[in-house]
């Protein structure tokens, strides 16, 4: 008799489920690595796509920094259990595009699911730079940031200075003034990313053989050139002048001090906007990033940083096209603009860009417009972006030899020929793994 | 010891096979695929890979990078050993002396055992950080910069710190119940012989302790090579920089970081080999020295 009861109660619990099921929603998954405040307005972003309709439902997996993400969507693929949405970052792009067949282009699922996708809705600065060699876009630039120069408005006008447009200005105007005014001038955030990477599209210099990576694997990195060692050799020079602080290879150390009103300027990300607003108790504002007039006249614009959302393959039609729904819903203007409000990450579509200034965004908070403005600056030949494998490591090399110049055990010279050699070694291993 | 004698030559069999399950699931598997990695160069995704032979050895071994850490590994092996182990059998023979509020002392020794490796890595960080750490606040009135994650040196103190802070309740526990175990009337007689505290801790309690300190120093030998990476990753806050790094945080780097998988399984085999020679090295040398009583 208690058996009957049990066996009914499960039929009956179990009609329950193939019934929910025959009606429910296509559940998909989404890892990312948006921490804070930003994994609060991910969550929003999600919870609203959810709401807006109900045939699909997405859920947002935080999984650590960058680097966590991209190895635990790395196991999770070979174990089987991808996400369908999996977030990667600039750096970890070339190991995930050069692996064919691990994610799905955006721009072929957008066009399979009726999503009409055209490269020109994006801005100039986004749209290739997650692209093959074809220019086809394989990662849709969610989360697209760029390098900005952050300032504290009081200490600069204590000091009688403006932003610095040139490192020439900053080395003999902006800095000693705001020295002299109590401060430590400035103090950055990414050295590989902001001075190295970016110091490279933001003077059009050559960043990696093969078009900066993009045609081959088989690519040598040119990051030993002249200007740079010299961007270094200076930036020790400030250092040990007091002009520039460094507190480390950790983001958060740095921008920490200017949070606290420490340090007068800071280069750090345009999608630092949104929690900058919640935490410096100082008026600030954001200006380009600085230039060597010496290397070049006319400054182009800067890579992309930030990361991307690849469609990861081996899932259904069916979760597919939930993927696509929730990409062309991310990719429309009012989420677009919504993300770019509450983060200060750049609207990556024009249509985006168009009703931000519409509504009044940009007189509201000038600072957000940085940029954007920065990245639609004019084009030059280098700098559509960069390619190159295994660069987390070449990122590390980077970070290494970088603090042994700070710290003086190391000059320029010696660190970017040790850099440059280290590099080559892990592009060709990593031109191996693929052959 | 009684011999237990068995009616089916299988039944001890079946009694192993749950351990011996675990141990062929959990350790011989992984650690045969990492011998086969470590001979390919392999796409992290797993759609291809190179076989490569000894490359991945060769550039190992070759690697500046490697030598750096090595040496590294080996200095931060010792000091942590040794102060770990002194502090303890220090604090552990004065506790011994204790009469009056003895066990409230020795749970409070006790009581840092229970946190894991990563708590105690953020823990040195609230202490030794550069902007909020109470000692680099102290040490700043002595004119020493402290600077935690940018200076070498610094960050390695704090390594060694921490790692110390962290092992010493344990070599204590064992210190302590190993200077329980030896007869009172020994020290007593002793007592007779010779009224030096010291010189008496070093003829008769230090030899007999011997067996606990050996099997402790290779204990803390293993923890400072393996379980220190918890700790090492939280100082660093996962940016490795020109950070001092061991052997184990490097395998971590390179495999789960990098996604380099062969490069990463050809440093962990050789670390299998460093645990080999180890072992023997235990066995072989030093326990036929040590007696046990």
């Amino acid at each position: 008799m208690k058996f009957k009861n049990i066996a009914a109660a499960a039929a009956i619990a179990w009609g329950s489920v193939a019934s929910a099921a025959a009606y429910a929603e296509t559940e998909i998954t989404w890892w990312h690595a948006m921490g804070g405040q930003l994994g609060e307005t991910v969550n929003q972003i999600a919870a609203d796509f959810n709401a807006s309709q109900n045939d699909y439902k997405i859920t947002p997996v935080y999984k650590g920094g960058y680097e966590e993400t991209l190895t635990a969507g790395i196991a999770s693929f070979r174990a089987g259990e991808q996400p369908n949405i999996l977030q990667v970052f600039d750096a970890g792009a070339a190991t995930v595009i050069a692996a064919k067949g691990a994610v799905l282009p955006v721009q072929d699922l957008l066009n399979e699911n009726g999503g009409n996708f055209d490269i020109n809705d994006y801005i100039a600065g986004v749209r290739y730079f997650y692209a093959d060699a074809n220019g086809k876009m394989i990662g849709m630039p969610f989360n697209s940031s760029t390098p900005v120069l952050y300032y504290n408005e009081e200490a600069l006008k204590k000091a009688g200075v403006t932003a610095p447009k040139t490192w020439e200005e900053f080395e003999t105007k902006t800095g000693p003034a705001l020295k002299a005014a109590g401060y430590v001038p400035l103090s950055q955030s990414h050295l590989p990313w902001i001075f190295t990477e970016n110091f490279f599209s933001r003077h059009d210099l050559q960043f990696a053989s093969d078009n900066n990576g993009y045609d081959s694997t088989n690519v040598e990195i040119k990051v030993n050139h002249p200007a740079i060692k010299d961007h270094f050799t200076a930036l020790k020079k400030w250092k040990d002048e007091g002009i520039f602080g460094f507190y480390g290879a950790s983001w958060g150390d740095n921008q920490k001090p200017f949070a606290e009103g420490k340090v007068a300027m800071w280069l750090g990300s345009s999608g630092s906007f949104g929690g900058l607003l919640q935490t410096a108790e100082f008026p600030f504002s954001s200006a380009m990033l600085p230039y060597w007039e010496k290397v070049t006249k006319s400054p182009k614009q800067t890579f992309i940083g930030g990361a991307a959302l690849f469609a990861m393959s081996g899932k259904s039609d069916a979760e597919n096209k939930a993927t696509a729904e929730f990409f062309k819903y991310l990719t429309s203007a009012t989420a677009q603009y919504d993300w770019h409000k509450a983060t200060g990450y750049v609207p990556i579509t024009e249509a985006a860009y168009e009703l931000a200034k519409k509504d009044g965004h940009y007189d509201r908070f000038p600072a957000a417009e940085t940029g954007i403005k920065q990245l639609s600056l004019p084009a030059g030949e280098w700098t559509k972006g960069y390619r190159m494998g295994f660069y987390v490591q070449i990122r590390d090399v980077m970070n290494r030899e970088y603090g042994r110049i700070l710290s003086g055990e190391a000059d320029a010279e010696e660190a970017f020929k040790n850099i440059e050699e280290e590099a080559n070694k892990l592009l060709s291993r990593f031109a191996d793994t693929t052959s | 010891m009684k011999r237990a004698n068995f009616s089916n030559p299988w039944m001890p069999l079946l009694f192993l096979l749950p351990q011996l399950s675990i141990i062929a699931i959990f350790f011989y598997y992984p650690a045969v695929q990492a011998m086969q990695s470590s001979f390919y160069l392999e796409d992290p995704f797993g759609f291809g890979s190179t076989f490569v032979g000894l490359r991945n050895y060769v550039e190992t071994l070759l690697s500046d990078q490697y030598r750096k850490a090595a040496i590294f590994t080996v200095v931060f092996t010792f000091l942590v050993s040794f102060f770990s182990l002194s502090i303890s059998l220090l604090l552990a023979y004065k506790a011994d002396k204790v009469l009056r509020g003895g066990s409230t002392y020795k749970t409070l020794l006790m009581w840092v055992y229970a946190v894991a490796p990563p708590v105690a890595g953020l823990l040195g960080v609230m202490y030794f950080d550069q902007s909020f750490g109470l000692f680099t606040y102290f040490v700043a009135d002595f004119g020493w910069d402290f600077k935690l994650g940018v200076d070498y040196y610094d960050t390695a103190t704090a390594m060694v710190v921490v790692a110390v802070w962290k092992q010493v309740p344990v070599n204590f526990i064992f210190f302590l119940s190993g200077l329980q175990s030896i007869p009172k009337s020994i020290n007593e007689a002793a007592l007779i012989d010779n009224n030096s505290g010291f010189s008496r801790f070093w003829t008769i309690t230090f030899p007999l302790l011997a067996p606990t300190a050996f099997f402790l120093l290779i204990i803390n030998i293993t923890y400072a090579l393996f379980d220190t990476f918890g700790i090492i990753d939280m100082l660093v806050k996962a940016v490795p920089a020109n950070n001092p790094m061991t052997l184990v945080y490097k395998v971590y780097l390179d495999g789960f970081r990098g996604n380099d998988l062969g490069g990463s399984s050809a440093q962990s085999v050789l670390l299998m080999i460093l645990v080999l020679i180890l072992t023997v090295f235990q066995f072989r040398l030093i326990e036929r020295r040590i007696h046990y009583t």
